[in-house]
């Protein structure tokens, strides 16, 4: 670490000096509240820090840092942070994306960016609408879900983002929402200590195109019955008094339970650490629409080596092999004859 | 004109570019040799034959030999088509010369056809009187009738006009790795290295390093097999009497030097790492696997410890992407491909453009459209280089013209993404490619400098004294805008593809600003005219007639033009490397000459261009057959300009 690196800094020191423009009321918002918040408490510094985005509301977020940043191509942002991965394995690179830009267009970038494991820190804006368009249904809307382009409701059946990330090899997968600060700030503060690829997807309200897309999960009256908190190595219990649970059946799925009803033993306990991804694919599968109970938290959180760190190993090993690249050596390499 | 018994040798008629016709009155003693000045060796086979490792060989030894050769890989898209159809001919052409040459040959004095359908693809090829060597154990019915021959063409005089001979070489290969316990369908393998063999003692080549080569690359019985192939074959030459006597092409007189064989995928990869050191960047190249451009991604592959990152990445848009990651770095960008992955990273290259970083992006020009001929070489691509982004979106062009300028074009083209900030498109071809040449080294110490700096303080002064950075306060003289990376203390700053503000690169929308940017974008590569070398005129200044050509047709222009001039006729000979923008003194140039003759691998897209910004009545002279141009027929397009 550099001295740099250790200077202290305070929230102000993360905000540029540029207008946020998203529309009053928006869920984007919160996130970006947050992220400068946790900046300072991360103990790192806004020079050795990117954020690179691709297109759409939440894409602006770069501009908003006082960092290094980019604001690039419509879905190309897990593949443009990557070159500034591999190429600066030294840097914190911040992906900044939504349900469009990461799941419809850009969804090839996002599924090899997972499976590299490249040093990026993914933060999904899922509000579940096209907004910076101005109302298209996205790859995560609901079937039926009228919009301008569905006028008679959509037919297409949406992705589940964390199944779709955990099913790519993804080493980090966690999901927060927009309303709750210290919960962003506590998921976004694991996402940032793991090394490798993380991805968080944010429940983000869009109040203008898609209002109250998870009031029924998130809404302050309903949460408590509907949001379960995972913690890691803690049985899964949620509700008033954790009197509901998560079991696994014989069959091999979770099923929501009464806790009452069953021995304390059979609740299922977390273990976002554990290497086989099934437990956690399950986890992103118990909830089936928008009106079930919806875990938050870390889903998975396990050690593989990051790409960068693995590319720039071979460069180190092949200098150590073959000695500092010699030019008028390699010019050679084939065999040369002289005349004259 | 050109008459006479059929030969093997080469003295090129300068008039019909044929071979010139010497019979050998007496035959000569066994073990003499006569010297040619050049000959001109086709093999072709299946594409499980082996043909292209047999030309690999032949030109290895004969680079060593020290020859000026030329070669011209020729082979089908499929990996392995059906066995013994037209359609899997794998052919590989290389003309070798006793003094400085420029092209493969435009046609074969020798051909070596393994089977009845290498023979029916490349006989025309010949020229009249040629010698055709044939596996004569590949003429069975079932061969023929692959090969849709009606009658066996051995037999039914068709071949009268050239000179063949027919070897068992199937038979012969069999016959001695028998001994060695090699199975007779293995032996199979190794006849490739027979007809080696063969022509490395009909052309008086060395068989020591084509020897010391099989030893090192095989092992076990199919190293013995081969190595009694090619002596066998070698052998079969000097004792039978089917031939008089070896030739020999003796080195050339090429300008004093160290030299090596590269090809021009090679020589851009080099180029590319050669790039890195003179600038002192760490390099990363982004690609996607694509013929003919993959061969760069495998040898750059090889060169980590020149501080050079590869990644294969999940698709054409992201290997841009990462080359652009990489740059925002502070990284030396590159990305290869061949023109449909030109069109997919157009909208990265475009971000490009407005985020003004260095980049460089290389097209192997194939034919097309689309998949079109994967494997054959055109040039098609300039438009797309020029005009293929949305929007104003000007961008430099550099083009290679022979498979050792890659070296030097990349490094230009490096030199210019890093000074003026902006992505660059350096076009090569399938041609220049997979051809190899002798190149005389470059002492590394001569290349250029192209080093930059990156912006290291803030550069403006805030209303409140403040010290800010503005990304896009540009340098007076190149328009360049300063380069900051991350990591650098206090210029921390956010681009995009945004429209911005000049200087502070804030968003803005505004209508005058917007102008204000296409047209501050569009100057800045205007200038860069001013740093590139002027046009020259190569024969006659005085000339009427002028060629005017850019990329691989320069080896069979370059030789047209020779041929023209040496009859006595006044041609003059313009050859870009640089399209984008083109040297400064060009259109006063090209208005000089009454007339203006454009050879081009596409359907005249330079031609159109000059056209339309030098208002010249230049005439478009196009080839859009997968194959280069020969040079007869830029004799023949020449020689029209004067009647």
């Amino acid at each position: 670490m550099s001295e740099t690196a250790v200077r202290v800094t305070t929230k102000k020191d993360w905000m540029s000096d540029q207008e946020v423009r998203w529309c009053p009321g928006c869920g984007d918002y919160g996130v970006l509240q947050a992220v400068q918040q946790l900046m300072p408490e991360l103990g790192v510094v806004p020079e050795r820090t990117v954020f690179v985005s691709g297109i759409g509301c939440s894409s602006r977020f770069p501009y908003y840092m006082n960092t290094y940043g980019m604001h690039s191509i419509h879905g190309r942002a897990p593949a443009i942070a990557t070159g500034v991965a591999v190429a600066r394995p030294d840097l914190d690179v911040w992906v900044v994306t939504g349900d469009g830009d990461a799941l419809s267009i850009g969804g090839n970038h996002l599924i090899h960016a997972l499976r590299r494991n490249v040093n990026l820190k993914i933060l999904l804006f899922n509000n579940r609408i096209y907004g910076l368009t101005k109302g298209q249904y996205s790859p995560t809307s609901e079937v039926g879900k009228v919009t301008k382009s569905t006028p008679f409701g959509s037919v297409d059946h949406p992705f589940n983002p964390l199944s779709l990330v955990i099913g790519s090899e993804a080493t980090f997968v966690a999901r927060t929402h927009d309303l709750d600060r210290k919960h962003m700030m506590g998921v976004l503060r694991a996402a940032y200590e793991h090394r490798g690829a993380s991805f968080v997807e944010i429940f983000q309200n869009c109040n203008v195109f898609n209002d109250g897309a998870f009031e029924d999960i998130i809404g302050k009256q309903v949460r408590g019955e509907m949001m379960i908190d995972l913690k890691h190595g803690e049985p899964i219990r949620f509700g008033a008094d954790g009197h509901k649970g998560v079991v696994m059946g014989g069959d091999g799925q979770l099923r929501i339970v009464e806790v009452a009803d069953v021995s304390p033993d059979d609740l299922l306990v977390h273990d976002a650490h554990r290497a086989d991804p099934a437990l956690a694919f399950a986890l992103a599968r118990i909830t089936h629409d928008e009106h079930q109970a919806t875990p938050f938290g870390v889903f998975r959180d396990v050690k593989r080596d990051d790409y960068g760190h693995l590319v720039a190993a071979q460069l180190v090993q092949a200098s150590e092999r073959k000695g500092p690249g010699d030019l008028a050596a390699l010019l050679r390499s084939n065999g040369t004859w002289t005349i004259g | 004109m050109c008459n006479g018994a059929p030969l093997l040798t080469a003295r090129r008629c300068r008039r019909c570019n044929e071979g010139e016709r010497v019979t050998i009155t007496s035959p000569q003693a066994k073990g003499e040799t006569e010297a040619v000045s050049y000959v001109v060796v086709r093999f072709a086979g299946d594409s499980g034959d082996g043909m292209q490792v047999t030309g690999d060989r032949f030109t290895s030894v004969s680079a060593l030999f020290g020859n000026d050769l030329s070669t011209f890989p020729d082979y089908p898209a499929e990996i392995r088509a059906p066995a013994g159809t037209v359609n899997g001919v794998s052919s590989f052409q290389i003309h070798i010369s006793d003094h400085d040459i420029t092209t493969p040959g435009d046609a074969p004095n020798v051909l070596i056809a393994m089977n009845p359908a290498a023979l029916k693809a490349d006989v025309h090829l010949l020229i009249p009187g040629g010698l055709v060597i044939v596996n004569s154990d590949n003429f069975e019915a079932r061969d023929l009738e692959k090969a849709e021959y009606e009658a066996n063409p051995l037999t039914d005089g068709s071949l009268r006009n050239y000179r063949v001979v027919e070897i068992p070489m199937t038979t012969l290969t069999q016959r001695v790795t028998e001994p060695l316990g090699v199975k007779a369908r293995d032996a199979e393998r190794s006849k490739n290295f027979f007809a080696l063999g063969l022509i490395s003692w009909l052309y008086t080549r060395p068989t020591e390093p084509t020897i010391a080569w099989i030893e090192k690359r095989f092992k076990d019985l199919v190293k013995d097999s081969n190595l009694a192939a090619f002596r066998a074959g070698y052998n079969f030459g000097e004792t039978t009497e089917l031939f008089d006597h070896p030739y020999e092409v003796r080195p050339a007189k090429l300008p004093a030097g160290e030299y090596t064989n590269v090809s021009g995928n090679t020589a851009l990869a080099w180029g590319i790492v050669a790039a890195g050191q003179l600038s002192k960047l760490p390099v990363l190249l982004g690609s996607y696997p694509i013929t003919p451009a993959s061969d760069v991604l495998h040898e750059l592959s090889k060169h980590k410890h020149f501080g050079v990152r590869t990644v294969q990445a999940e698709d054409e848009i992201a290997a841009a992407g990462m080359a652009l990651g990489a740059a925002f770095a502070g990284h030396l960008g590159y990305t290869t491909t061949s023109g449909p992955g030109v069109a997919l990273k157009s909208e990265t290259m475009s971000l490009a453009v407005s985020l003004e970083l260095p980049l460089v992006l290389v097209d192997i020009q194939r034919g097309g459209p689309s998949t079109g001929l994967p494997t054959k070489t055109e040039a098609a691509d300039l438009n797309l280089a020029m005009y293929g982004r949305h929007s104003e979106a000007p961008l430099p062009i550099v083009a290679a013209y022979r498979p050792s300028h890659c070296f030097d074009a990349v490094i230009e083209a490096s030199r210019i993404a890093l000074k003026y900030r902006t992505p660059v498109i350096l076009l090569s071809d399938g041609y220049l490619a997979n051809g190899s040449e002798p190149w005389n080294l470059p002492d590394v110490a001569t290349l250029p400098d192209i080093s930059t700096s990156f912006a290291t303080e803030p550069n403006h002064t805030a209303p409140d004294g403040t010290p800010e950075f503005w990304p896009y306060l540009r340098d007076p003289e190149t328009l360049a805008r300063p380069w900051a990376i991350p990591g650098t203390p206090l210029l921390m700053h956010r681009i995009g593809g945004i429209e911005k503000e000049d200087g502070t690169g804030n968003i803005d929308y505004t209508p005058a600003n917007h102008e204000k940017m296409v047209r501050l974008r569009q100057a800045k590569i205007d200038g860069i005219a001013r740093d590139i070398p002027l046009a020259e005129v190569v024969g006659d200044a005085d000339a009427h007639v002028c060629v005017l050509g850019w990329g691989s047709t320069w080896g069979a222009i370059s030789s047209a033009v020779e041929l023209v001039r040496e009859s006595g006729k006044k041609v003059a000979w313009i050859h870009l490397t640089h399209l984008n923008p083109f040297p400064a003194n060009l259109g006063d140039l090209l208005r000089g000459f009454s007339r203006v003759i454009v050879p081009e691998l596409n359907g005249g897209q330079l031609c159109r261009i000059v056209r339309a910004n030098y208002l010249i009545d230049a005439r478009s002279v196009s080839k859009i057959q997968g194959r280069p141009f020969m040079s007869a027929e830029l004799v023949n397009e020449i020689e029209k300009e004067f009647s």
